[in-house]
């Protein structure tokens, strides 16, 4: 591979992936030119896949071979949108029409009176993008992407990933080319020195510093990993870069490599995301064939290769060095630091390891330059940050913001709200190792230092809206649930700290808490803290005491007055039938698997407390909402 | 049936000389045992005391090393899993919206609890820790079909497709 040649392929492809981003007559323009009268995006990430993406590509086909259009309408299978609640999706260029929730039928009335007659189908459009006068938004003007900047997910849902020419088309491998031609090893690691860029993986420690660290380190062998293995549950920013765009974690694993002086990569992926495997697989295999990876790339004299290594369903992993000793074939338990992986890594040898997210800023820093990427972002965490937005929101989904965007933006405008008239109570982030941030903080600006200062951290970016319905307790009690079934079970203080930690929330939730219950906690947080062995067990009391400091009176309620009060933990609940609203259907009284409801027909049901298993099944079949909590 | 039918290891000739060349693959390739193993566990369904024992041999590390490695990692089983395989996410984002109630309304409509696998074979239960369809919470996936922005009672006319499809084979 050559300069001129990759200049060549990127001439060639880069008016179809433009008109991908123009709209109105420019786009319309440039469409004639390239031979595609029109252009149709399927998402094809998990989330639409999950939702059926593949019956509507099908019929997307069929429809267009029914009606003569395969000449003349590129279909191309994207990655994520963004948008995974509303999937699948679909995009329509040059118009840049997004249809939402697209089924087969949908598809052929799209094909027959979009694509052949020309008539936008408004109906199956996504609400927001038709405005009352009947006019049409473009996807860009909407409140899901107004507020966002996309540089990690800039290709996501634009571009083919399983098609290297595409990527190419939008400046893939530009970056690669000038570090190998005209940057030294210490240029670049300069430029990602400069740019201030945090890893975006949890910790958010200066990537330029880890690289010029690993450099230092005197070997005949260094690593570049990469770390793929999001176990954050809730977080799904990695798999959605490495499904839409896979060459770009290439490239930058490459110049990484460049960097530190490394010629061997590894990429350890979930094995839960069968997609992103396959995607980062077709990826590895194009950039071989198009000399991206190999021998004397660019004719430089430098070699890198790469492979994939996939994990196995243990949460550790995500943790530096359990991950390495994972990919060493070994169980994955973290070891003590010093020595830090930049000395002593995988196979022992000085290793540079990197999150996903982090690796899809390198390319975009290096050909714009870091000044560019610090003029986004606030001054201590420049850039932008992926969110995973879940939970009780209206948009859930994958969302990318400049830092310092306050949760509020991200709450109101980007998410859409809280559905169902609910109110918001907090947001989580970081997921077992974070907090919450609750309303009274909800115009914080997010960046790593002020979500440390509120109790939180940014994590990989997983962040789940919580509404009043949610208890507290209970959310920290699911937290501690899971890290005691993750620890690895190496060091003491995270194996029985996490388990006798649970065993109070129990305690508590099962109304037997007492006030002396709290005092243990914070005890057991200390120890665990400042003795465990790795992040897992220092950060696995977060969830308990950020909801401790900012919901106490919840953990009051359930301890003094033994009740819940949002009606969630099942011992402290009581079913009750409102009289006023029961109309004797005997519905939950047929329901109830223990007999527990009695009354006559027409006449208004009563529930035995001692019979009560709180089950809940007379709440959800109760049609007349007479079945309360209390 | 008695535990000791249910988990007697029944492998053909076939799968071993799969695993076999599996093993002969990765034979020189520092970290094997981890891949080995996934794809024993793709031959086999799951990996048997047997299956590790030949793992071992072949790789020409312990016993002991193989069990450790095997019992770590959530993705392998040492016991038999149900023809079909349900799995129900309980990631945060699920958890939040009710994923709790799915796994309770599969466990009392099949009798068994989660890690468990019916008498007759035909479904097991786990709990897996999000597949990353957050947006369609909370979701189940059988075998590898994801079934998204579930309640529990639609769980009732999911399972009777594969119930059906069972009947008809």
């Amino acid at each position: 591979m050559t300069l001129e040649k990759l200049n060549e392929i990127k001439k060639a492809h880069e008016q179809i992936v433009a008109v991908r981003k123009l709209v109105a007559e420019e786009g319309e323009k440039l469409a004639k030119e390239t031979g595609y009268r029109k252009q149709v995006l399927v998402c094809g990430g998990t989330g639409c896949t999950s939702s059926g993406s593949k019956k509507v590509l099908a019929a997307l086909d069929k429809a267009l071979k029914d009606n003569g259009l395969e000449d003349e309408i590129l279909v191309v299978r994207t990655g994520c949108f963004g948008l995974c609640s509303l999937g699948p999706i679909m995009i329509v260029y040059p118009e840049g029409s997004f249809y939402s929730q697209a089924t087969p039928e949908g598809v052929e009335r799209i094909v027959k009176e979009h694509l052949k007659d020309g008539n936008v189908v408004k109906d199956l459009l996504y609400s927001e993008t038709v405005h009352a006068d009947g006019s049409i938004l473009s996807l860009s003007e909407t409140d899901f992407y107004r507020k966002q900047m996309r540089v990690a997910l800039r290709n996501c849902g634009v571009i083919d990933p399983e098609n290297i020419e595409e990527y190419i088309a939008e400046d893939g491998y530009q970056a690669l080319a000038k570090v190998l031609t005209e940057m030294t090893p210490d240029d670049v690691i300069n430029e990602v020195l400069n740019s201030g860029l945090r890893g975006r993986g949890g910790g958010g420690f200066p990537t330029g510093r880890k690289w010029s660290f690993a450099k230092a380190s005197q070997s005949d062998v260094k690593y570049v990993c990469c770390n793929a293995d999001e176990g954050d549950p809730g977080a799904f920013m990695d798999r959605s870069i490495l499904e839409g765009d896979p060459q770009c974690i290439i490239e930058a694993m490459t110049i990484a490599g460049y960097a530190i002086g490394a010629n061997k990569g590894f990429v350890y992926v979930r094995a839960e995301y069968p997609i992103a495997v396959q995607r980062l697989q077709i990826a590895i295999e194009q950039a071989k064939e198009y000399g991206f990876l190999g021998k004397n790339i660019f004719g430089s004299g430098f070699d890198f290769d790469m492979e994939i290594r996939l994990g196995a369903g243990a949460f550790v992993c995500g943790e530096e060095t359990a991950l390495m000793t994972s990919i060493e074939g070994n169980r994955g338990e973290p070891r003590p630091r010093p020595p830090f992986p930049a000395v002593k890594g995988l196979f022992g040898k000085p290793t540079v390891l990197n999150n996903v997210e982090t690796y899809a800023n390198i390319a975009q820093i290096i050909l714009k330059g870091s000044d560019w990427f610090k003029s986004i972002g606030t001054p201590g965490s420049p850039g932008t940050k992926v969110f995973a937005l879940g939970g009780k929101i209206t948009n859930v989904g994958l969302v990318e913001i400049p830092m310092g965007t306050t949760l509020r933006e991200i709450v109101e405008e980007i998410g859409g709200g809280i559905p169902n008239g609910k109110k918001f109570k907090a947001a989580q982030t970081g997921g077992p190792s974070g907090g919450c941030i609750p309303a009274e903080h909800i115009d914080t600006p997010i960046d790593y230092d002020s979500l440390l200062a509120l109790g939180s951290m940014m994590g990989s970016g997983g962040m789940i809206i919580l509404d009043e319905d949610t208890c507290m307790v209970d959310i920290s009690k699911f937290y501690l649930e899971f890290t005691v079934d993750e620890s690895c079970g190496k060091c003491t203080p995270c194996r029985v700290g996490t388990r006798r930690l649970l065993q109070v929330l129990d305690k508590i939730t099962s109304g037997k808490g007492e006030m002396e219950d709290l005092d243990k906690i914070y005890e057991l947080a200390n120890h665990m803290q400042s003795s465990s062995l790795c992040a897992l067990g220092q950060t696995a009391p977060n969830p308990v005491l950020s909801t401790l400091n900012y919901f106490k009176d919840e953990y009051l309620a359930h301890i003094q007055d033994k009740t819940c009060p949002a009606g969630v933990c099942k011992a402290l609940t009581k079913y009750e039938i409102v009289a006023d609203k029961c109309k004797g259907c005997t519905l939950c009284a047929r329901n109830c698997p223990v007999g527990a409801i009695s009354g006559t027909v027409k006449q208004p049901h009563i529930i035995d407390q001692d019979k009560c298993i709180k089950c809940g099944l007379c709440l959800q079949n109760c049609k007349f909402n007479a079945v309360i909590t209390k | 049936m008695t535990e000791t039918s249910l988990n007697a290891f029944k492998g053909t000739a076939e799968q071993k000389q799969k695993l076999d060349e599996v093993i002969s693959k990765h034979k020189d390739m520092p970290g094997a045992l981890l891949p080995v193993l996934q794809e024993a566990q793709g031959i086999y369904g799951y990996l048997p005391i047997e299956v590790q024992q030949m793992v071992a041999d072949g790789l020409d590390v312990s016993l002991s090393e193989v069990y450790g490695v095997a019992t770590f990692y959530s993705q392998f089983s040492l016991t038999p899993k149900g023809k079909h395989r349900i799995s129900v996410c309980l990631g945060t984002a699920c958890y939040v919206k009710g994923a709790d109630k799915i796994l309770e309304k599969l466990e009392t409509k099949l009798g068994i609890k989660s890690g468990e696998c019916t008498p007759d074979g035909l479904f097991s239960i786990d709990s897996c820790r999000c597949v990353g369809a957050c947006g369609l919470a909370p979701v189940m996936m059988i075998d590898d079909e994801v079934y998204g922005k579930l309640t529990p009672d639609m769980i009732d006319g999911i399972l009777d497709k594969y119930i059906k499809e069972g009947d008809n084979a």
